[in-house]
């Protein structure tokens, strides 16, 4: 079948899963079903029963009429690997890219060929990062096949022949064939050697400002995500889980509705009920009039401001070690000693297309239908909770409505395996809203406690950090495992131990406490909140020491010249130096995350009643190179986006053990009128380094935007989201 | 029997009144470009317009929608030719996507209700929800889709 999933007119184009984008040019999602429609050929085995004849590697085909379909083994959550990673095969492969389509890899491959995609985990700012090497291996090794191919058929060297465009030239002879013309023999060619891959001053394709090559399926709703499957026979789950993370169903009346219209079956789960019927609408009405009664379990009768004071306590020891440079106790005792405490809530993902999972269960085949963001481990996941072999195991990966981490634990492929298991056909399983945000894993809350000791010339002699807050390791327990380095969890104290100051006597500690609301990885992790906490408290120092923000900051990065060309074009961008008008803040922050060094400032106005508006951003950034600058920009432009929506407005709250926000009514998102002017600019240090950029736009905009409130309003931000401070009746 | 218009094909569904509009097309008449992101009207992704007004279609009812006239994301044009689909490509607005559908359906109402915005327009009357951050895009390409109409 190709790359491209054949439309079955048998079935019909609305009955009929199709991925809409393939004629367009965009993503092709393998779709067919086994034994519904004879002939067709089965999903995820394009490269086995049907091999494109154009397949030149397991990452490119190309096909007679030039197109170039490049496999992407990441997720597409918004990020952009959908045609970052294209250029990356395209910049070594010489192709026309007008030309180039992209798809998902298969993750069924990826098992039958031994990881010939390697890892398919989308996370941690690394696709790119990982990926790029192998990547422009696979074009170059293309590339080298198309011309040897080419130099056969002429009887020529292959040294002689040039590649430009898709085509293959020999000027001796002027003589020229297109990859199209040449794929089928490319794909059986062997070469003697690999070809040596480009290094970045030699690059042409990357580096360049390129549209994106989903855009145009995302503004015709042609775009197929999870939650826009439709499969023949399907059925519809719709679910409640306990309310109480933890929790288990001690009783349900399903008779209560069975009779509903198109009603079909109350199933029960280990942490909930599902309720499945011909309709999503009707299971979803049917699932909230189900008379449950619970046993909330361990998080029975906790509420949020236990757990504040229970984090609070925490920090009083004992702690773990995970830093020491120095002397701090001592250093502490003899300069002028400033302490803060910092208090972060837990935060939601709120993606915006809710969990939802189709899944076709069969005695020998499992068929999942989602958006993941690591399909391998969704395949361990299904394999482990069916009892099948990864093997027998199709993940039809779809675009994904968001991600930011929620999307690589996947909790409701467990609850709609469970449903299939009972139902015989394909189930459809669909969270609510609410759903979605009371069963999150979470950003984990945190207090972080500071100490440092400024000398006579009023630069810090000792700093320290104590951090309370959550193990997500522990918390994903079974669901994602990592091989961790021993010692204090990394993901707990990154930003704090990493810190880029130059402060003689630094010690960090943690201890870990989790409560029973689960936590994970939250778009930045670990450095969303420390982050926040280590640039607001560096900002203390300065103001105690009577120094400029920018200019303290200069002092500490000494030796750092990355860090200091961040900074100094942040400044200059920032007009740091003109002065505002009274009722409004500058505030700087820089942090470096996932690789990338990003300093931002935030120019604020604060009103007499305290009322805030966030008026512009400016980001500079060193991810060292780039492959998409425009794709840079809309990433730093998000990731500003997301945390300002976290530091303004979110926190996720528990009474009596339950989460109580539930929609975007009482988890406010910024929206237009609240969104700054954000400009990027880039600030590269090139070298060797290619640094992330899904998520280091997220860390400073909190950390900057509190020390804008504080140069507005003379009030020092210590707890988000800010909504919680007066800002009002300035200092 | 509920009859609809959907982008000029008429529709008679066998549902409960009560069901929202944005499940009858998704579910029943099956066009899922319209979204599912809250049921409370609060995030807009699920934004049709029925008989040419802008309407949150999770807080709709196929009842109070009867007889109506409904545009989707898939009846705006036959190949994204509209000028807000294009002016959204030419500024790369969608990221992950998800919420653009409504995006583009409340800017085509708004835009005819005011050919000619200020970003105070804007910010005022386009209140649907983006978690990706493509605000700054959205607006960039709201006012390019502006100038392409009015020359």
């Amino acid at each position: 079948m190709g790359h491209i999933e054949p439309t079955s007119a048998a079935l019909g184009r609305r009955d009929f899963l199709v991925s809409a984008a393939t004629a367009a040019g965009g993503l092709a999602i393998g779709v067919s079903i086994p034994g519904m429609a004879a002939g067709l050929p089965l999903p995820g085995q394009t490269w086995d029963d049907d091999a494109p004849a154009g397949e030149v590697n397991a990452w490119i085909v190309i096909e007679p009429d030039e197109s170039v379909i490049i496999r992407v083994a990441k997720s597409e959550m918004g990020e952009g690997v959908l045609t970052s990673m294209p250029m990356i095969v395209a910049e070594e492969l010489a192709c026309d890219w007008t030309k180039v389509r992209s798809e998902y890899a298969s993750s069924n491959r990826n098992l039958l060929e031994q990881g010939v995609y390697k890892s398919m985990l989308t996370g941690g700012s690394s696709a790119v990062r990982a990926s790029r090497p192998y990547l422009q291996q696979a074009g170059a090794s293309a590339r080298a096949r198309l011309v040897e191919a080419a130099a056969k058929r002429w009887s020529v060297p292959s040294a002689d022949c040039q590649v430009a465009n898709g085509v293959v030239s020999h000027k001796a002879t002027g003589r020229s064939l297109t990859y199209g013309a040449l794929a089928g023999d490319a794909a059986k060619i062997t070469l003697a050697q690999e070809p040596a891959i480009k290094t970045p001053d030699q690059f042409t394709l990357i580096g360049k400002p390129t549209a994106r090559l989903d855009s145009k399926v995302k503004v015709t709703g042609e775009a197929i995500f999870g939650l826009d499957i439709r499969l023949p026979d399907m059925v519809y789950a719709a679910v409640t889980t306990c309310p109480v993370p933890g929790g288990t169903v001690k009783s349900y009346d399903a008779k209560a509705i069975l009779g509903h219209r198109g009603v079909q079956s109350v199933v029960a789960l280990p942490n909930g009920v599902a309720v499945v019927a011909d309709r999503f609408w009707r299971a979803k009405q049917a699932a909230l009039a189900l008379p449950i009664e619970w046993n909330p379990g361990a998080g029975a009768g906790t509420n949020s401001a236990q757990f504040r004071e229970d984090y609070r306590a925490a920090l009083k020891g004992p702690l773990q070690n995970a830093k020491t440079v120095g002397d701090t106790e001592k250093a502490l005792g003899e300069g002028k000693l400033i302490e803060a405490l910092y208090e972060v809530p837990y935060l939601a993902h709120a993606t915006m297309e809710p969990l939802n999972c189709t899944v076709h269960l069969q005695s020998d085949r499992l068929d999942i239908w989602m958006g993941t963001q690591a399909p391998d481990i969704t395949m361990g996941l299904a394999a482990k909770t069916t009892g099948l072999k990864p093997e027998q195991i199709f993940i039809h990966n779809c675009y994904l409505g968001g991600g930011f981490g929620r999307r690589a634990i996947n909790d409701e492929l467990v609850q709609a395996l469970a449903v299939a298991k009972t139902v015989g056909k394909p189930v459809k399983l669909v969270w609510t809203r609410e759903e979605d945000m009371r069963h999150d894993r979470y950003r984990p809350q945190a207090a972080i406690a500071f100490k440092a000791a400024l000398g006579k010339d009023g630069m810090p002699t000792a700093f320290t950090a104590q951090t309370a807050v959550g193990s997500i390791m522990q918390s994903i327990k079974g669901m994602l495992d990592f091989p961790m380095p021993p010692g204090v969890e990394p993901l707990a104290v990154e930003g704090l131990v990493n810190m880029p100051y130059a402060i003689p006597n630094i010690k960090v500690d943690a201890v870990l406490k989790n409560t029973h609301v689960p936590v994970m990885f939250w778009r930045s992790v670990g450095s969303s909140q420390n982050a926040f906490a280590v640039e607001s408290f560096i900002d203390e120092l300065a103001h105690e020491a009577g120094q400029d923000p920018y200019q303290f900051r200069r002092k500490l990065l000494e030796g750092k010249p990355d860090f200091l060309r961040v900074l100094d074009m942040l400044a200059e961008k920032a007009n740091w130096s003109q002065k505002l008008p009274s009722g409004k803040g500058r505030g700087i922050a820089i942090h470096e995350s996932f690789g990338t060094i990003v300093g931002e400032c935030v120019e604020v106005a604060v009103d007499p009643k305290g009322k805030l508006r966030c008026e512009r951003v400016v980001a500079v950034v060193d991810c060292g190179h780039v492959i998409n600058p425009r794709n840079v920009e809309m990433q730093i432009e998000s990731g500003v986006i997301y945390g300002l929506t976290a530091a303004l407005y979110d926190e996720i709250t528990v009474k009596d053990g339950a989460i109580e926000q539930g929609n975007f009514d009482s988890y406010q998102m910024v929206c237009l009128a609240d969104s700054p002017k954000i400009e990027t600019y880039l600030a590269l240090s090139g070298g060797t380094k290619w640094g992330g950029i899904g998520e280091p736009g997220t860390p400073p905009i909190a950390p900057a935007l509190c020390n804008a409130i504080f140069a507005a309003t003379g009030k020092r931000v210590r707890e988000l989201p800010i909504k919680n401070t007066d800002l009002g009746n300035r200092v | 029997m509920i009859v609809l218009t959907v982008n000029g094909t008429r529709h008679e569904l066998d549902i409960e009144p009560e069901t929202p509009l944005l499940w009858a097309l998704r579910d029943e008449v099956g066009l899922t470009g319209t979204k599912y992101g809250c049921g409370i009207a609060q995030c807009g992704a699920c934004t049709v317009h029925v008989d040419d007004q802008p309407v949150r279609s999770c807080s709709l009812s196929v009842g109070d929608a009867n007889g109506t006239k409904i545009t989707t994301i898939e009846g705006l044009s036959p190949d994204g030719s509209h000028p807000v689909q294009q002016a959204w490509i030419a500024e790369d607005v969608p990221q992950c996507g998800y919420c653009q559908s409504g995006q583009i359906m409340a800017a085509v109402a708004f835009l005819k209700a005011i050919p000619k915005p200020t970003d105070a327009d804007i910010d005022e009357n386009l209140t649907n929800i983006c978690r990706c951050g493509t605000y700054p895009r959205l607006r960039a390409a709201i006012h390019r889709a502006a100038a392409a109409t009015n020359g």
